[in-house]
């Protein structure tokens, strides 16, 4: 398999990992202070089951705690909605956060003052409230700039990257060989064009 | 790979020596300077050539988007100011150009289309307009047309000598559909610098897509793989890459001699020259002339008329993308795959001087997201993503008004990473290009709910890929910045050799001019140097 996914993924079997936490290494949590891991397990309807060894996925942050990974995941989930979409996906939008306050710290404080205030409004885990008054919080915070940090980062890597390939149906590189032989011109439920407004296709290499 | 671009990679061609002044310096190696390059040295005429891009080849290009726009676009600082959106959406990259051996040639679609007469004569046909500097270029189609023809041939453009168009694909079935069944009569897979079937040495296109991201196969014309390793192969040319000019010198009568540049080390060296030809895209190229000043020329090389970097063109632009019940796939094959050209007529009748095209165009997911709606977010903007693979697109691509306001400035405040000003781009559309995009979304909304779309969803601009006219070419010094050759009018052996020199943006993808401009340049220059003239 090509590179799938640069979230580390677990390598439980598929079946066991709805008993069974991922392998991951907790030691690792409890040493590096102020860090976090965000856990998950793929829908077994989820096309992207195919492309991991494991459906239990793991991601290990170096800058962001747990608590402050899952709001900004579900943040993440409010502000590019889309239902069907599996949490693996918005991990990597965290996962590119945290890589990016790892050199900024004025950005690490600005995610976790965001983080502490939603908490703050929600009276406890913000990531838990109802999506009706999430979205009424996240229409109160379009246009800071803690909003537009994580916005920019999220059109950005939640679009950009195999599983959103597979998810929403883009060849990425499965077309790096051309389409020629492929299905370039496989849509017909539209008229074909006359030969003088196209041209013949190669038939040789 | 062909014999061409091994050599390319294996050596960048003959040595020649800082202190020697026969050379001619071309800046930049993209579809203006690769060809006056490779025409100059098949003439036997010794060239430098220096890029200020890494060389990546053919097996460098990527599929990954944003991993590619790492690796050739133009990411040096800039800014933008003025009433444009792009300036809002994309403060520091108002141009998605190139930074790599090959410039923006190795990035282009291939839509290789030729300037119509009356938009050689703007002026003349436009008449005066409010708040626009149009100029009739000093040059016609009849002295045009040899070298266009030169050009096409070169490049391999289909629907030219004989050469068939490329088959459609789907996003191209779509466009048909709709253009047709609004009364569009001119409508087909387009004049492209996209093999159809194997020349050059080159292979016909394998539909990949990826067309921004360079062209693996090389079906698609690059001075990358064709002119730069022709012009190594004469023994007259040497590419040095990473080579990033600081400023052009003058002797005390006022002639270019030499160009001062930063290697891959960031050491400062000096160049020596007979001639200097600059193609580095109308940003760089003006900034360049601008950041060359000097005590005779203290407003910058080639400005006593104040012209450099004023009239700034972009194509009036904007793109329509529209979902169906079923699917269309377009990143299925090439990115520009068919073009309507009914509106690129002149028909003031329609609200606005000069016509556009509508072009096919496709973007894979990540840019689609970052480029639908820039700063959208939320339920609307997720229902369109959600839709990604039941979507066409099209690119409109119009003329816009050139206007001594709309231009390149040097920055006061802010350095690049030699310490050198950087370009500022300042843009506001004027009433004409206004009217004309509206225009332009109108009819392709038409045209797609024509082809029973569900939603039509207009499109910003992009970043500006098609920059011209900082440097245009006037009859009149007081006008421009070059004569009918790309020669600055107030010094003999300075010539400015890219979309710069265009005098006014007409309706057409501009790298088939550009090239053929390259060509007749070539010739002249060749000549003046015989003669001694310069």
């Amino acid at each position: 398999m090509k590179q799938a996914t640069t979230i580390p993924l677990a390598v439980e079997s598929a079946g066991r990992a709805a008993h069974t936490a991922p392998s991951i290494k907790l030691t690792r949590r409890e040493l590096l202070k102020g860090t976090g891991v965000l856990l998950g397990t793929l829908a077994i309807s989820s096309p992207l089951a195919m492309l991991a060894p494991s459906r239990a996925w793991a991601l290990e942050m170096t800058e962001l705690t747990t608590r402050q990974g899952t709001v900004l995941l579900a943040l993440t989930r409010r502000i590019y909605p889309h239902p069907s979409l599996d949490d693996a996906v918005y991990a990597l939008v965290v996962k590119a956060l945290d890589k990016k306050a790892a050199t900024d710290k004025n950005l690490r404080a600005m995610l976790a003052d965001g983080v502490k205030k939603l908490d703050a409004q929600a009276h406890g885990d913000w990531a838990k409230l109802p999506a009706a008054k999430q979205d009424s919080d996240v229409a109160a915070l379009a246009g800071s700039p803690f909003f537009e940090q994580v916005r920019s980062t999220a059109v950005v890597a939640l679009y950009s990257n195999p599983l959103a390939y597979a998810h929403f149906g883009y060849g990425a590189s499965e077309g790096d060989g051309g389409y020629l032989h492929k299905g370039f011109d496989d849509l017909t439920w539209l008229p074909e064009p006359p030969a003088a407004a196209s041209g013949p296709v190669p038939s040789d290499n | 790979m062909t014999q061409a671009q091994t050599q390319l990679e294996a050596q960048h061609g003959a040595k020649f020596a800082l202190d020697d002044d026969h050379v001619v310096v071309i800046i930049g190696s993209g579809a203006g300077g690769g060809t006056l390059a490779n025409e100059l040295a098949q003439k036997g005429v010794d060239v430098v050539v220096l890029e200020a891009g890494k060389l990546h080849t053919r097996q460098d290009f990527l599929t990954d988007e944003w991993g590619s726009f790492q690796q050739l676009a133009w990411l040096d600082k800039r800014t933008a100011s003025g009433s444009w959106r792009v300036a809002k959406d994309f403060p520091n990259l108002p141009a998605w150009i190139c930074k790599t051996v090959g410039g923006t040639s190795v990035h282009w679609a291939g839509a290789s289309l030729r300037i119509r007469p009356h938009e050689l004569k703007a002026r003349t046909t436009y008449g005066q307009l409010a708040d626009a500097t149009l100029l009739d270029w000093p040059l016609t189609r009849e002295e045009l047309d040899p070298y266009y023809d030169r050009a096409e041939k070169k490049m391999g453009v289909t629907r030219t000598n004989g050469w068939p168009g490329l088959p459609v694909n789907n996003n191209f079935k779509v466009m048909y559909a709709g253009a047709t069944k609004i009364g569009y009569k001119q409508c087909n897979t387009g004049r492209m610098a996209i093999n159809s079937v194997a020349h050059d040495g080159r292979t016909h296109c394998f539909q990949r897509g990826f067309c921004f991201q360079g062209c693996r196969f090389g079906a698609k014309w690059s001075t990358l793989y064709t002119e730069l390793p022709s012009a190594v192969a004469t023994g007259h040319a040497e590419l040095r890459t990473e080579a990033h000019v600081a400023r052009i010198e003058h002797d005390a009568q006022g002639r270019v001699n030499a160009v001062l540049y930063y290697d891959a080390d960031g050491k400062l060296q000096r160049q020596k020259a007979r001639v200097v030809a600059v193609a580095g895209n109308s940003i760089e190229t003006p900034r360049l002339l601008l950041n060359s000043h000097s005590g005779k020329f203290a407003k910058g090389l080639a400005n006593s008329s104040d012209q450099v970097g004023r009239n700034y063109m972009r194509h009036t632009t904007g793109s329509v993308y529209a979902t169906f019940e079923h699917k269309v796939d377009m990143f299925k094959g090439t990115t520009m795959a068919g073009i309507v050209e009914d509106e690129a007529r002149h028909d003031p009748s329609r609200g606005f001087v000069g016509g556009y095209h509508l072009e096919t165009i496709s973007l894979g997911l990540p840019f689609y997201a970052a480029f639908l709606n820039p700063g959208a977010w939320g339920a609307q903007f997720t229902a369109a993503m959600d839709q990604y693979t039941h979507t066409a697109g099209l690119w409109i691509v119009g003329e816009d008004m050139p206007r001594a306001t709309n231009r390149i400035t040097l920055n006061q405040t802010l350095k690049d990473q030699h310490g050198l000003p950087v370009a500022d781009v300042h843009f506001d559309d004027h009433p004409n290009d206004e009217a004309m995009r509206e225009h332009g979304f109108k009819q392709s909304e038409a045209l797609y709910k024509a082809a029973d779309a569900r939603q039509v969803y207009r499109v910003p601009p992009y970043p500006s890929t098609h920059n011209l006219g900082t440097s245009r070419m006037s009859e009149r010094p007081e006008d421009g910045v070059v004569n009918k050759h790309g020669q600055a009018h107030d010094i003999p052996n300075l010539f400015v050799s890219d979309g710069s020199q265009f005098t006014t943006g007409a309706a057409e993808n501009p790298t088939l001019t550009i090239v053929t401009l390259a060509i007749r340049q070539a010739e002249y220059i060749a000549g003046q140097m015989q003669q001694r003239a310069i």
